[in-house]
């Protein structure tokens, strides 16, 4: 089949690789009908992600069909129209009983580099990274789907793949940011980042009860999307400083809530931005926290940060008195997207969301080494590529 | 000599050290405070060779900090004592210094060279008697699974399932009289086999056993204890390999602590999920892509890939 590998630094390639098999009873593997690139694989694109090997195949957002079954699954069949969640999870552990499906205990074989690097090892990841399991991923032609009787949804026909493609990771991932909040009715909420996840913060802290929304980013395109699509107002960062316009907005108080949703490459102009930058290139961090840190100061007091945007490692000049003082509490974690699956496609049946809005480009999947560099430069205004394998 | 004589001299050992840093770091950083400190002009070579004298000062304080018996770095301490103390005597002579200030410099120098030479000397006596502290090489892991110690024992007093859980052990055979025969797959298509006993058995709770001979020797104790809240069973595995021989960590060419923490995760796996799960990278021994495999079927192990 073929399959879009990563080869190095800001280097993937569209590879001929053998086809996946079923390994483990409860696999399925799946003829990918549509498939999409997420700004975290950017960040292994970019080269900021340890453990990866030339080669591996990338991708974390895909669906399908299913092809083949394996004799641990009872709940789906051959040719059942399937989105697959981007977390592995067994549904049997702790983690996963309690509904901490990207926590699952026992879906990464390489849990002990994880606990290396994190103390615990969270749940494998389809595409990302050894670390996290060294499972080929879904910017191919098929894949290989574990404990498949617990992660994919069957999705109804009437739907098209744009519509529940974004069910497997965006789209729960940034209802989640918004879902953390707590949010309250008049709940004033902002959003760091208006890429994919970012919008779909913006638009799930309206459907959960917030009165007003505010989106910060400094590509006009982006902030365009995010008023008119979403509904938000917005902040270009470039323009005005955040803090002091995000005082004036809420009367002084700031936001009930903040949702981080840029994570580890965070930019900012200025020396601050240099500062960070120069130090991540010195190994002296690993991540840039730009966002993170605005977002913590900017909160209310009491109020919530959460955090979707994805981080690696360890950054430097964390807020900590801020935090503390003013009674801020921080929410995050990688999706749970098993738990949101079910009232999400809800709300797409209903017709209460679209999630397809934020899709800018259309392409085969031999276009994804062009599609990369696009999005990663954000040429021709691209917020979201969605990929043709088959 | 005793243990207490050796922990004092570890403890001076350290206190020269860190003497080591700080005059290195000084004389690296401030060479012209230095000399005028010790009575000598600062023209442009003096600060040149303090400076190198600074750095090996440095390297030899850093070198005693960070070993567990620095006696050769202590060693080297003296030898530049010898350098320290003649370069002091050729300033004496040298007009235009301050002989009063170098000769106080060479009384501490020569002082401290007393104490390194002892140091190294008491340090190097203990080496060679075999008397350095070893860490303890008993290997600990534990892992928390949700199902009953009954299920857990059950499955762990089987012994030949082990393999299912224990990367390269090739089989468990169960002799008479509480004994097994085990069977570990080596690099390069060797193997290594040994008799285990068992030397307690508790139902649901313990087992105990003392293995084999040669570099296989070792004890281990497996537990199983209810975790906080009854939840789950706490799984807790103790190996104790005997000093003697290579032991089986260094053939197998893993470290031990993960070997067994890995063995865990899967012993989980196959107890929560029903089997051990794996991924497109982790099909083969060592470090490949995840990609998948079109010839893992009939693969055997790959040992030249093993870098685990």
């Amino acid at each position: 089949m073929k399959a879009n590998c990563w080869i190095g630094k800001e280097h993937v390639s569209v590879e001929t690789v053998p086809d996946p098999k079923i390994l483990n009873q409860r696999d399925i593997i799946v003829k990918i009908t549509s498939t999409a690139i997420c700004g975290s694989d950017l960040h292994l694109y970019n080269g900021f992600v340890p453990t990866m090997e030339s080669g591996d195949v990338l991708g974390h957002e895909f669906m399908g069909e299913v092809v083949e079954v394996g004799r641990g699954v009872n709940n789906l069949q051959k040719g059942d129209r399937v989105v697959v969640p981007f977390p592995i999870a067994c549904g049997s552990c702790f983690s996963c009983q309690k509904g901490l499906f990207s926590v699952c205990e026992n879906s990464n074989p390489n849990a002990w580099m994880a606990e290396k690097m994190w103390g615990h090892s969270p749940a494998g990841i389809f595409g990302y990274s050894h670390l996290l399991g060294g499972f080929a991923g879904g910017q191919a032609q098929y894949a290989r789907v574990p404990f498949a009787d617990v992660g994919p949804i069957k999705v109804p026909e009437d739907l098209t793949d744009e519509q529940v493609l974004f069910l497997s990771d965006i789209f729960p991932t940034g209802y989640m940011g918004a879902d953390l909040c707590g949010i309250q009715p008049g709940d004033t909420i902002a959003v760091w980042g208006c890429g994919p996840v970012g919008q779909f913060a913006m638009k799930s802290a309206f459907l959960l009860g917030a009165e007003r929304v505010i989106g910060i980013d400094r590509f006009p395109d982006r902030l365009r999307m995010a008023g008119e699509k979403v509904g938000a107002e917005t902040i270009n960062y470039e323009e005005a400083d955040v803090l002091p316009t995000l005082k004036e907005m809420t009367g002084g108080r700031g936001p009930d809530a903040c949702i981080d949703a840029v994570g580890m490459e965070s930019h900012a102009p200025g020396l601050l931005g240099a500062y960070d930058r120069a130090k991540q290139a010195m190994m002296l961090e690993t991540d840039r926290p730009i966002a993170l840190r605005e977002a913590i100061m900017a909160c209310r007091n009491g109020g919530i940060v959460s955090v979707i945007g994805v981080y690696g490692g360890f950054i430097d000049k964390f807020p900590a008195g801020s935090m503390m003082n003013r009674s801020i509490t921080i929410k995050t974690g990688q999706c749970h997207v098993q738990r949101y699956l079910k009232p999400l496609l809800e709300l797409i049946q209903n017709g209460k969301i679209d999630p397809s809005f934020v899709i800018t480009h259309r392409l085969p999947l031999d276009q994804a080494p062009h599609a990369f560099k696009m999005f990663r430069d954000k040429q021709d205004n691209c917020e979201k590529v969605v990929l043709k394998p088959n | 000599m005793t243990s207490a004589v050796y922990k004092q001299s570890q403890q001076l050992a350290s206190g020269l050290g860190w003497f080591s840093v700080g005059l290195g770091l000084a004389e690296l950083a401030a060479p012209n405070a230095v000399a005028s400190l010790i009575g000598v002009q600062a023209e442009g070579s003096t600060r040149k060779i303090l400076r190198f004298y600074g750095a090996r000062e440095l390297a030899a304080g850093v070198g005693i900090l960070s070993q567990s018996n620095p006696s050769s770095w202590l060693w080297a301490r003296v030898a530049g004592d010898v350098l320290d103390v003649s370069s002091l005597g050729k300033a004496m002579i040298s007009n235009g210094n301050d002989r009063g200030k170098t000769l106080a410099a060479m009384a501490a120098v020569i002082g401290v060279t007393v104490a390194d030479i002892r140091c190294a000397s008491h340090l190097s006596k203990a080496r060679s008697n075999g008397q350095v502290q070893r860490r303890s090489t008993a290997i600990t892991s534990s892992i928390t699974i949700a199902r009953s110690p009954n299920d857990i024992y059950t499955y762990w007093r089987d012994f030949t399932r082990l393999p299912e859980i224990f990367d390269r052990l090739e089989s468990v055979q169960a002799l008479e009289d509480n004994r097994s025969r085990w069977k570990l797959a080596l690099p390069m298509s060797r193997s290594l086999e040994w008799d285990a006993e068992i030397t307690d058995d508790q139902p649901n709770s313990r087992i105990a056993w003392r293995a084999g001979s040669s570099s296989a020797a070792h004890s281990g104790e497996v537990r199983f204890e209810p975790a906080a809240g009854q939840r789950a069973t706490k799984v807790t595995v103790k190996i104790q390999p005997q000093l003697a021989g290579p032991g089986i960590a260094k053939l197998l060419g893993v470290i031990p602590e993960q070997h067994v923490n890995i063995a865990l995760h899967n012993l989980k796996q196959m107890m929560e999920t029903g089997e051990v799960i794996k991924s497109d990278a982790s099909i083969h021994r060592g470090m490949h892509p995840a990609v998948p495999a079109d010839d893992y079927l009939d693969a055997g192990p790959q040992d030249a890939a093993m870098s685990v």
